[in-house]
């Protein structure tokens, strides 16, 4: 099976069936945004932001904050240590 | 790519690969053995393979490949049933690519395309219904299989077919749910698992709280862990941080997709259309209760089960058969008696040798010639 | 073509070898691959051959759809055939076309594809000269498949063999990889996807006399069709027993492909090719022939993907961005739909 995605959403396609086209790396496909629809997330406001595609369907939208903070904690993965090492090497 | 190119940065690896080489040598494990992590889902042995990441852990940590590989998993008795719907004439049998191959008792569904059954690989169970509103004359079947991250997805299409009138469209519902199948690991005797990488696209559906029994009951760290190499990495460094530290608790490294209660819209097309079966059979892993879904009375008109008169047969696995053991981490792949014998990817006797994400297919297929390969790169 | 067609669809009659047949074997075929072999009709072509030894290759076309980004069935089966001869470093001469036609398929489908065939021949340097025509019942092929056969003459002292790949050989390829088989994917309907993507497809013979003018010791050549680079590489690693590994941050895969990839879930290395060539060369002449292909057009995006190497026979390795090694094995099973 295949694995999800993040694709953004380009434009709603169809209201009533919930379906949007979305776009990867210039690739479209249209998917069902039902998941991804509540309180908060209306279909229009769905446009431009990115969502996980899998199967057809898009599961989930990206949390591009937490995306970031992740980035931000990889990044600092090993700095401390690295910046040890650095110290160590420069004193001998 | 956006979101995941991030993620596959190789200079990065590099950097959180050194921090866990030096966790894994400030661990020590009460019995003399490597810390063994699992990742439950196929999705996660995919990745691993792809990009290599098991060759550049230290000694000291491997990975176990659990029974997170919904096509591994099928029993042979589903395949056959398969292939009892799609013998009818006025069939279309619909699936996924990886399931077309897996052998039944006798055969499997690449087999009956090729004598002339009308069996289609779809990429989503929305184009099976485009292919029954077009042939209304006959019945199209969709083959739902995988945990509950592919359950809206067949619950959805079964709703819009409702909605939509369509009245020759059919699902045969083989999802199963990943909560008693990480209970039956750590139930079975033998099980030397130290930490748990949670399926990164389960949890987007349920969220992270269903694991926590894992942490309170069992004592076992779970990172809900995304896909990309790095995603893993990092999940391996904070179920190695939480072994240092004697801890045991459920953290979420996913967050940029995964949340605490799951999603909501997602999880209600689910309670609409499905309920839970009483025992469901795995290949490999035998019954466990509760781990399978049906339909709901409610869409009972759309349960292939019901259309097809389907009986529910158990067809064991070979006696040589070792799958159980080798899901449950209790065995390594080349320790199975039949491994690269009698079982291979050309002819797998069982689940693990028949899906590329299954562990003993990918260790045939990669394991030897990789370890000649590197050992003659560090000459 | 002629007004008389328009409109109109192939019926048992045009296979029969009656009135309608010949009227449409002149009209369309003769007409249209336009040479004097052709033009005479007999039942065989008859020409003479320049001297030195002989290649031959046969090849059948049955790809769906019969018109996708970048070209359709008939330039496939001249650039299919070209290049087969154009891998042994043979300059291509003569083609056959085969046809098997279904009843109803429409002969302005089938003009296009043969002029298309013709405009193929026409880059290639290479003449169709006989052809055979049938037609089956409806339902009995998918609208049309083509065979060809196609000869041509390999100069004195050139040997190319997927058997003579040597430790240290570096491998080339000409450029993208995965364009045709992503396109197809993205032509076939029930997968519902768009993209920018246009197959490669090409004739690949004069790029390969540029390569051969500057090097005697091209070792290997291959054409990366069904089962992609990764199936050739199999094949030369397999045949001259040899370890070939090749990098991953080396790959050239454009954009869209790779997005094709990786919402279907397939491997770059496995889609099919129309007009890209593995070649494995001799180290100490690999930069001058990488140079020789990026002067030309089929070329322009050549680069190095990898060596042969010192390892376990018949065996492909990627070294992945991580530094890990993955095994490239043989494709196991066919999932993907017909290509070529």
């Amino acid at each position: 099976m295949c694995l999800g995605i993040p694709a953004q959403i380009k434009e709603i396609i169809d209201n009533d069936n919930q379906i949007a086209m979305v776009d990867l790396s210039g690739v479209s496909r249209e998917v069902n945004i039902a998941c991804v629809l509540d309180n908060t997330h209306q279909a229009q406001d769905l446009i431009d932001k990115w969502v996980l595609v899998h199967v057809g369907f898009a599961l989930s939208v990206v949390d591009e904050e937490e995306a970031h903070k992740t980035l931000k904690i990889l990044d600092e993965i090993g700095e401390l240590s690295a910046t040890m090492e650095d110290l160590e090497q420069g004193s001998r | 790519m956006k979101y995941v190119d991030e993620f596959r940065d190789p200079k990065q690896a590099k950097k959180i690969l050194k921090e866990i080489d030096k966790l894994c040598s400030e661990i020590k494990l009460k019995e003399d053995r490597p810390i063994q992590i699992m990742e439950v889902c196929g999705g996660h042995t995919h990745s691993i393979f792809r990009y290599g990441l098991n060759q550049l852990l230290p000694k000291k940590l491997e990975f176990v490949h659990g029974p997170g590989c919904p096509v591994c998993v099928l029993p042979r008795s589903v395949v056959d049933n398969c292939i009892r719907i799609a013998e009818h004439d006025d069939v279309i049998f619909t699936t996924f690519g990886d399931a077309m191959r897996v052998p039944g008792s006798t055969n499997s569904l690449l087999d009956v395309k090729a004598e002339g059954g009308d069996i289609r690989m779809v990429y989503s169970p929305l184009d099976a219904l485009t292919i029954a509103q077009k042939n209304p004359d006959k019945r199209v079947v969709f083959f739902g299989l995988g945990f509950e991250t592919t359950m809206p997805s067949t619950a959805l299409s079964i709703m819009q077919a409702k909605k939509q009138g369509v009245d020759n469209f059919y699902l045969f519902c083989n999802h199963i749910t990943i909560i008693p199948t990480i209970k039956a690991v750590l139930d079975s005797p033998g099980m030397r698992i130290d930490g748990f990488l949670g399926p990164g696209h389960v949890s987007l559906i349920i969220g992270t709280q269903p694991y926590n029994f894992i942490a309170d009951d069992y004592h076992k760290p779970l990172v809900a862990a995304g896909f990309e190499p790095l995603d893993i990495l990092q999940s391996v460094w904070m179920i190695l941080k939480q072994l240092k530290n004697g801890e045991a608790i459920i953290e979420n490294q996913y967050s940029r997709l995964v949340h605490e209660k799951g999603n909501e819209s997602a999880l209600s097309p689910i309670q609409e259309v499905f309920e839970l079966r009483e025992f469901f059979e795995w290949r490999g892993l035998g019954s466990i209760n509760h781990s399978g879904i049906k339909v709901n009375d409610k869409y009972r008109a759309f349960d292939a089960e019901v259309e097809f008169k389907l009986k529910e047969v158990t067809v064991t696995d070979p006696d040589v058969c070792q799958c159980g053991e080798v899901l449950k981490g209790v065995l390594k792949p080349w320790q199975c008696k039949v491994f690269g014998k009698e079982c291979t990817p050309e002819k797998p006797l069982g689940a693990l040798m028949v899906s590329t994400e299954g562990a003993c297919s990918a260790q045939y297929s990669y394991g030897q010639n990789i370890d000649l390969i590197n050992k003659k790169n560090n000459e | 073509m002629n007004k008389k067609y328009k409109g109109k669809k192939i019926t048992m009659a045009h296979g029969s070898g009656g009135k309608a047949s010949s009227d449409l074997i002149t009209d369309i075929f003769v007409n249209t691959f336009n040479n004097e072999y052709l033009a005479i009709m007999e039942d065989q072509a008859r020409f003479d051959m320049p001297t030195g030894r002989l290649a031959l290759t046969t090849d059948s076309f049955v790809v769906s759809p019969l018109f996708f980004n970048g070209g359709n069935i008939g330039k496939l089966a001249i650039t299919g055939t070209v290049n087969d001869l154009a891998m042994s470093g043979a300059k291509p001469l003569y083609l056959t076309c085969g046809l098997i036609l279904e009843e109803g398929l429409p002969i302005e489908t089938l003009d296009k594809i043969i002029k298309s065939m013709q405009k193929t021949a026409e880059e290639a340097g290479v003449k169709v000269v006989c052809g055979d025509t049938k037609v089956v019942e409806k339902g009995s092929a998918d609208q049309i498949f083509i065979n060809t056969a196609g000869v041509g003459v390999i100069a004195e002292g050139v040997e190319i063999h997927s058997s003579s790949a040597c430790v240290g050989d570096k491998i080339i390829v000409n450029g993208y990889i995965g364009d045709h088989g992503a396109t197809i994917m993205q032509s076939r309907a029930e997968l519902a996807i768009t993209a920018d993507i246009d197959s490669d497809c090409q004739v690949l013979n004069h790029l390969v006399q540029k390569m051969l003018s500057v090097s005697d010791n091209i070792h290997s050549l291959r054409d990366a069709t069904r089962g992609g680079v990764a199936t050739v590489l199999n094949e030369i690693a397999a045949d001259s027993k040899v370890c070939i590994s090749v990098r991953e941050d080396s790959l050239p895969i454009r954009v869209p492909t790779r997005g094709v990839c990786e919402i279907l879930g397939l491997d770059p290395l496995y889609l099919a090719n129309e007009g890209t060539l593995v070649c494995v060369v001799k180290a100490a002449d690999a930069d001058k022939v990488l140079e020789a292909m990026k002067k030309t057009k089929e070329g322009k995006n050549a680069c190095i993907i990898g060596e042969v190497i010192d390892g376990p026979e018949g065996v492909v390795a990627l070294n992945t961005l991580f530094g890990g090694n993955k095994i490239i094995d043989k494709l196991i099973g066919d999932q993907l739909p017909r290509i070529c």
